[in-house]
C-alpha cells in the first residue's frame, strides 16, 4: 500500500497549478515510502499527451478517465474504481473547492480518514503524517490515519511545483458512474462575471472587502490605487465578488487568484483563511478595519483600527502629495 | 416536500478558542451559539418554503452534539424551522468529519428529506466537507458553496456557485444535498414571539441506537483520522497596530511607514 494517487484538475487543456504541486509532493513522499505517485484525470476527451505531461511533475502513471468535468461525484466514482483496482495507501488533493468535495466524498465512500487544510506532510516510519494549522493558524495539529487509505486535502499553495523531466505511462480507465452522480449536470462552467482585471502582475494592490459597506466603497480603493500610480490595481474578497460589487477576475483567495505584491493594503477585510491563502505571500501587508479583533491584524505588518471612510480619502491625498513632492 | 437543515453549535466568535492539550480537539466549552453560516441555510429553506417555489411541508433542523447543542436548535426553530432533531450520544464524542457525516446521514435516512441544506462551513473547525460526506452516504447528488438556488418544476434545482474557474451553473435533481455560501441571502432576525415560541416546537432526542448508527464507526477512538500531537507554528513578529484617534496623525504615520519601506 505504498502508492499515492493524486487527482489532477484540468480546465481547457491546462492543469491547475495546485494539482501540479500535489503531484510533485506525492512524488517526493512516494519515494520516501518506497512507492510511486500516480495521477488521475477526469474529463471529456483529455488527450494522452496532456495527461502524460504530469510525468514531468513526478507521476509515473496517469489514469485517464472519460467523464463529466467540473463536478465532484464522478471523480469520487473514478478514484474509488482506481483505488479498488490498484495498490494505494494515500490520496492527495491540491486544495481548491473540487479537491475538498472529492476528498470528502471519497472518505465517505471508502471509510477512509480525511485530513484537510494541510500545509505539510512528512513520511514517518513508513506512514504519512499531515500537519494542519488550526485556530487561526495559532497551533499546528498532527494527523495520522488508522484506515487503509488516508486522504490528504492541502491548503491552497501548500505544495511546491517541481519539474523532473520525467515521463508517465497513460492508461485509460473505464468507470461505471454511480446513478446519483448523474443527477447533477453542468449547465455552464467557468462564467467570468464582470470586467477582466489584472491583479496578478501588480506591485501595489488595494483590496476591498465587505467592510466597504457597498459597491460604491470601491471608489475609495480605486482612488488610492490611482494615487499610488504605476503598477497598482484594485482587488477584492470572495464575499463582495459574490455580492456583485467587483469583477470575479479581481478576486483573491481559495477560488480566486493568488497574489504576491510588494504592498497589499486591505480595506474592510476580516482576513478569513480562504482569503489569507491567496495573499499571505505579499511582502508588506497593511490592513484598515474597524474591528480590532479582525483576524487580518494577526498577519498584518501594519494594522489600523479605524473607520476606512475617514482614513482612505485622507490617505489618498497624502500619497498623492508625497508622490508630487 | 421536506427540507432538513443541518446545524451546529460553535463557540461564540467573541470567545477566544483554544485547544484541549490532552485530546488535541477544539475545546468546545464556554459560550456557544448557532454557527452563523448555518443561519444562511435556514434562511434559504424558509425562502423556498415562503416563496412557494417548492411545496415545502416542513423544515426540520438536525444537529449532533452534546446537551448544550439544544440551544442551537432553539435558535434554528426561532428562525423558522418547524421542528428539530438532536442526535446526542456519548459514543459520538470526538468523531472526525467522516464519522460525523456518517452519523448524521443515518438520522437523515429515517427522515427521507427531499432536500438537505447546510452552511458552507462551520465557524470553529472550518470543515467545508460535511455536505459531501453526507451526500455520499445518502447517495444524493450534492454541491457546496451555492449562492443561488432556482427551483425548476418542483423536482429540479438550478444552482450557481463560484468554483476554480469562475461561476458554474449546475442542474440538480432532488433529492439532493446543498451547502450554501453566505452570499446566498441575508438571514432574518428572529422576532421576540418566535424566540418565545421556539421551546414549544417539537424537539426529538435521538441516540446512536435509535438512528441505527454502527458505534464501531464513530467517536474519537474509532475515527479514521487521528490527532497525534500538536506544535506551535514559527512565530511571526507581531505587526504594528495604530488605533485611529486623530486621522491626520494616523495618515502621517501610515505614509511614514510606507516611505521607510520605499513603497510610495
Amino acid at each position: 500500500m505504498a502508492n499515492i494517487l493524486v487527482y489532477a484538475l484540468q480546465y481547457e487543456g491546462a492543469f491547475n497549478k495546485n494539482s501540479l504541486g500535489a503531484v510533485s509532493e506525492a512524488a517526493k513522499l512516494a519515494a520516501e515510502l518506497g512507492g510511486e505517485a500516480h495521477a488521475i484525470v477526469v474529463g471529456q476527451g483529455i488527450g494522452d499527451d496532456l495527461a502524460g505531461a504530469l510525468g514531468n511533475y513526478g507521476a509515473t502513471k496517469v489514469l485517464n478517465v472519460e467523464g463529466p468535468e467540473g463536478l465532484a461525484q464522478p471523480v469520487v466514482d473514478a478514484m474509488a474504481a482506481a483505488i479498488a483496482a490498484g495498490d494505494y495507501g494515500y490520496a492527495i488533493f491540491g486544495g481548491g473547492l473540487l479537491g475538498f468535495e472529492v476528498g470528502a466524498g471519497l472518505a465517505a465512500r471508502l471509510g477512509a480518514g480525511v485530513a484537510m487544510e494541510i500545509t505539510a506532510v512528512r513520511a514517518e516510519a513508513g506512514k504519512l503524517v499531515a500537519e494542519r494549522p488550526i485556530l487561526g493558524d495559532s497551533a499546528i495539529s498532527q494527523i495520522s490515519f488508522r484506515s487503509d487509505l488516508g486522504i490528504i486535502i492541502s491548503r491552497l499553495n501548500a505544495f511546491e511545483i517541481k519539474e523532473t523531466g520525467g515521463t508517465a505511462a497513460v492508461e485509460s480507465l473505464s468507470v461505471e458512474f454511480s446513478p446519483f452522480s448523474g443527477q447533477a449536470t453542468m449547465v455552464k462552467r467557468g462564467e467570468q462575471r464582470g470586467a477582466d482585471v489584472d491583479i496578478e502582475g501588480a506591485d501595489v494592490l488595494i483590496a476591498g472587502g465587505r467592510g466597504l459597506g457597498a459597491e460604491e466603497g470601491f471608489e475609495l480603493c480605486e482612488a488610492l490605487a490611482t494615487a499610488f500610480g504605476g503598477n497598482s490595481a484594485v482587488a477584492a474578497t470572495r464575499a463582495v465578488v459574490d455580492a456583485g460589487w467587483f469583477p470575479y477576475a479581481g478576486q483573491i483567495g481559495q477560488t480566486g487568484k493568488t497574489v504576491a505584491p510588494k504592498l497589499y493594503l486591505a480595506a474592510g477585510i476580516s482576513g478569513a483563511i480562504q482569503h489569507k491563502v491567496g495573499m499571505q505571500g505579499a511582502e508588506n501587508i497593511v490592513a484598515i478595519n474597524k474591528d480590532a479583533n479582525a483576524p487580518i491584524f494577526e498577519f498584518s505588518d501594519l494594522g489600523i483600527v479605524g473607520d476606512l471612510n475617514k482614513i482612505m480619502p485622507k490617505l489618498t491625498e497624502a500619497v498623492k502629495a508625497k508622490k508630487g513632492a | 416536500m421536506k427540507i432538513c437543515v443541518l446545524v451546529k453549535e460553535v463557540p461564540d466568535a467573541a470567545v477566544q478558542k483554544k485547544i484541549d492539550p490532552s485530546t488535541g480537539r477544539v475545546d468546545r466549552s464556554g459560550e456557544k451559539n448557532l454557527n452563523p453560516y448555518d443561519t444562511h441555510a435556514i434562511e434559504a429553506a424558509m425562502q423556498l418554503k415562503e416563496s412557494g417555489a417548492m411545496a415545502v411541508d416542513e423544515v426540520v433542523a438536525v444537529t449532533m452534539g452534546p446537551d448544550s447543542a439544544e440551544r442551537a436548535l432553539h435558535k434554528a426553530v426561532s428562525l423558522g424551522a418547524d421542528r428539530s432533531i438532536h442526535l446526542a450520544d456519548d459514543a459520538l464524542a470526538g468523531s472526525d468529519v467522516a464519522a460525523t457525516g456518517y452519523a448524521l446521514s443515518k438520522v437523515l435516512e429515517k427522515e427521507a428529506p427531499d432536500l438537505v441544506l447546510l452552511g458552507q462551513q462551520s465557524d470553529d473547525g472550518e470543515c467545508y466537507t460535511i455536505g459531501a460526506v453526507v451526500a455520499d452516504h445518502l447517495e444524493f447528488p450534492s454541491l457546496t458553496q451555492v449562492i443561488k438556488i432556482d427551483v425548476d418544476g418542483g423536482t429540479k434545482l438550478r444552482a450557481e456557485r463560484q468554483a476554480e474557474y469562475g461561476y458554474d451553473t449546475v442542474d440538480i435533481n432532488l433529492p439532493a444535498v446543498i451547502s450554501v455560501g453566505d452570499a446566498i441571502n441575508e438571514p432574518r432576525y428572529p422576532s421576540l414571539k418566535a424566540i418565545m415560541g421556539a421551546k414549544k416546537k417539537p424537539l426529538e432526542k435521538v441516540t446512536a441506537g435509535d438512528a441505527g448508527i454502527d458505534t464501531s464507526k464513530v467517536g474519537g477512538d474509532n475515527s479514521a483520522a487521528q490527532w497525534t500531537g500538536s506544535s506551535e507554528p514559527p512565530k511571526k513578529e507581531a505587526g504594528r497596530i495604530i488605533e485611529d484617534e486623530d486621522t491626520a496623525e494616523t495618515v502621517e504615520q501610515i505614509v511614514a511607514w510606507l516611505d521607510e519601506r520605499k513603497l510610495i
